[in-house]
C-alpha cells in the first residue's frame, strides 16, 4: 500500500473544510470498498479523512413522512433499525456478509456506485433524496454511470431521505462468492406511483417505465407477464450473460412484487 | 500516528503508520497470530476479530480505524484453560479439521450467538457466509452455532 496521512476530524464542518475539494484527499467511511482499492493501488490518496464516527452521519430518524438515514450508519445497523421500510432493512441485511455489513455504510456504497450496488436500487426505487453538505440531489439525478455519481469533488453525503412507500419489495440473485447482486430489483408502490429499479444489470442502476406502468394498473406479479427487457445494453461478465440478466430482471421484478404484497 | 485501544481487555498504545492493516498490527506487532490471514482480500473471513463487539474482517480495516475502540481476538475468548461455550460447542461437534478457518469462524459465531434469537439453520448459514472452510463441509460448524444459541450463548 502507498503511504498516506490519516485524520479523523471531530466535526462535520471540520471534515468538509479539511477536504477542500482536493483531488488526492478521500473520505473514509467503512473502508469496505476503499481499503481494497488502496491495496490494489487503484486509489492513491495522500490524505484519508475518517468520517465514520461523526455523530451527524450516524443517526436514523423519522422526519414527517420520511425516514432519514445517516450516511455513516452501518448496513448492519440499518438492517436492525429501519423498521418503517422492511424491504429496505432486508436490502441492507442482504449486503455482502455479516463482517462487511458491520463496517460498510450506505454513504460509502452510494458514493462508490458499483454497478451492483444494492443501495442504488433502494434509493432509486423509493425515490430518495441524497442530502449532502451543500444541496439535495434527487435519486434520478444521482447515478451517472459506472462508478460515477453527481457528487462534486469534496462533496459529502450527510444523509439519505427516504419517502415511506405504501408497500415495497426487494429481490436479488446473489453472487455466491461476494453477495453482490448479479441482478437486484426493488419495487415500490408510493403516493406518486409505482417505481421499479434495477441494479447489477447495467452500468449503473436504472428504472423500468414499462414495468411501472403495468404495475400501476395492477400491482401483481401477473401484470408483468409478457414484458421483456432488451439485453442489448446490459452487463455481461463471467457471472452471467446479458441475456440471462435480462431474464432475471423479469423474474426478480415478479418476486419483488410478491414480497411487497405479503 | 499514535493510537490507543484495548486488545482482549488490555490497553495498547503504539505508533503505527496509517497504511498498516489491523490484521498486520495484531499478528506482527502484538504477536497475536491466532488471527489468520487466508486471502488478504476480504473473501475468507479467517482474519475476523471483534471491533466494539461486532465481527469485522481485520484485513479490511486499517489499524488507525480501531483507535480508541475495543478489540477482541480469538486469544481473548477463553478464560485461562476454560473454553468459551462457543468453543466447547465447536469441539463437541467436531466443527474443525485443519483449524485454519476456526479462529475466524468462532469470532463470527460469537457475533451470531449474541444476535440470533433462534437456532434457525438458514439464518446461521447466512450469518456464516463471510467465512470459508475448505475441510468440514460446514454442517458441523452450523450445528455448533445452533447448539451455542440453544444453550443461551454462554
Ligand atoms: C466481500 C465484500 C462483499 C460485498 N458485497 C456487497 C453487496 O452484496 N452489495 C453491495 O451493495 N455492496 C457490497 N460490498 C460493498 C460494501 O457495501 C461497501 O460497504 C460499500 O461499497 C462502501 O461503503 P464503505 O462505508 O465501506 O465506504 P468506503 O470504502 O470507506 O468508501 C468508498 C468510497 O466512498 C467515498 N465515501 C464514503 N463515505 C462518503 C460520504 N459520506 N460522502 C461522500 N463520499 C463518501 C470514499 O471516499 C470512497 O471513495 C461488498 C464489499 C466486500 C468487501
Ligand atoms: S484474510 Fe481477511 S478475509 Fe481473508
Ligand atoms: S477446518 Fe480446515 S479450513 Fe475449516
Amino acid at each position: 500500500m502507498f503511504p498516506f496521512d490519516y485524520r479523523r476530524p471531530a466535526a462535520l464542518a471540520e471534515a468538509i473544510a479539511a477536504h477542500g475539494g482536493g483531488g488526492d484527499v478521500r473520505y473514509l467511511a467503512g473502508g469496505q470498498s476503499l481499503v481494497p482499492a488502496l491495496k490494489l493501488g487503484l486509489a492513491q490518496p495522500s490524505v484519508l479523512l475518517d468520517i465514520a464516527r461523526l455523530p451527524e452521519l450516524r443517526r436514523i430518524r423519522a422526519e414527517g413522512p420520511t425516514l432519514v438515514v445517516g450516511a455513516a450508519v452501518t448496513h448492519a445497523a440499518m438492517a436492525e433499525a429501519v423498521v418503517a421500510i422492511p424491504a429496505l432493512a432486508m436490502l441492507a441485511g442482504g449486503i455482502g456478509d455479516l463482517q462487511v455489513r458491520n463496517m460498510g455504510t450506505p454513504g460509502g456504497a452510494l458514493a462508490n456506485n458499483d454497478p451492483a450496488c444494492d443501495h442504488a436500487a433502494g434509493v432509486l426505487g423509493l425515490g430518495a433524496v441524497i442530502r449532502t453538505d451543500r444541496r439535495e440531489i434527487a435519486a434520478a439525478d444521482f447515478f451517472l454511470g459506472m462508478f460515477e455519481t453527481a457528487l462534486e469533488p469534496g462533496e459529502l453525503i450527510v444523509e439519505i431521505v427516504y419517502s415511506l412507500p405504501r408497500r415495497a419489495g426487494y429481490a436479488k440473485v446473489r453472487n455466491p462468492a461476494s453477495g453482490y447482486p448479479v441482478v437486484g430489483v426493488f419495487v415500490a408502490e408510493t403516493g406518486d406511483g409505482v417505481r421499479v429499479a434495477v441494479t447489477g444489470a447495467g452500468a449503473t442502476a436504472f428504472r423500468l417505465p414499462e414495468f411501472e406502468a403495468a404495475l400501476a394498473a395492477d400491482f401483481s406479479p401477473l401484470a408483468l407477464a409478457g414484458l421483456e427487457v432488451s439485453p442489448d445494453d446490459l452487463n455481461r461478465d463471467l457471472h452471467a450473460s446479458h441475456d440471462y440478466r435480462a431474464h432475471l430482471i423479469g423474474v426478480l421484478a415478479g418476486r419483488a412484487v410478491a414480497d411487497a404484497r405479503r | 500516528m499514535q493510537v490507543s485501544f484495548t486488545v482482549n481487555g488490555a490497553l495498547v498504545e503504539t505508533e503505527v503508520e496509517p497504511r498498516v492493516l489491523l490484521s498486520t498490527l495484531l499478528r506482527e506487532r502484538l504477536g497475536l497470530t491466532g488471527t489468520h490471514v487466508g486471502c488478504d482480500t476480504g473473501q475468507c473471513g479467517a482474519c475476523t476479530v471483534h471491533l466494539d463487539g461486532r465481527a469485522v474482517k481485520s484485513c479490511m480495516v486499517l489499524a488507525v480505524q480501531a483507535d480508541g475502540r475495543d478489540i477482541l481476538t480469538i486469544e481473548g475468548v477463553a478464560v485461562g484453560e476454560t473454553l468459551h461455550p462457543v468453543q466447547m460447542a465447536f469441539r463437541d461437534r467436531h466443527a474443525l479439521q485443519c483449524g485454519f478457518c476456526t479462529p475466524g469462524m468462532v469470532m463470527t459465531a460469537l457475533d451470531l450467538v449474541g444476535h440470533l434469537e433462534k437456532p434457525d439453520e438458514a439464518a446461521i448459514r447466512a450469518g456464516l457466509a463471510g467465512n470459508l472452510c475448505r475441510c468440514t463441509g460446514y454442517r458441523p460448524i452450523v450445528e455448533a452455532v445452533a447448539d451455542a444459541i440453544r444453550d443461551g450463548g454462554g
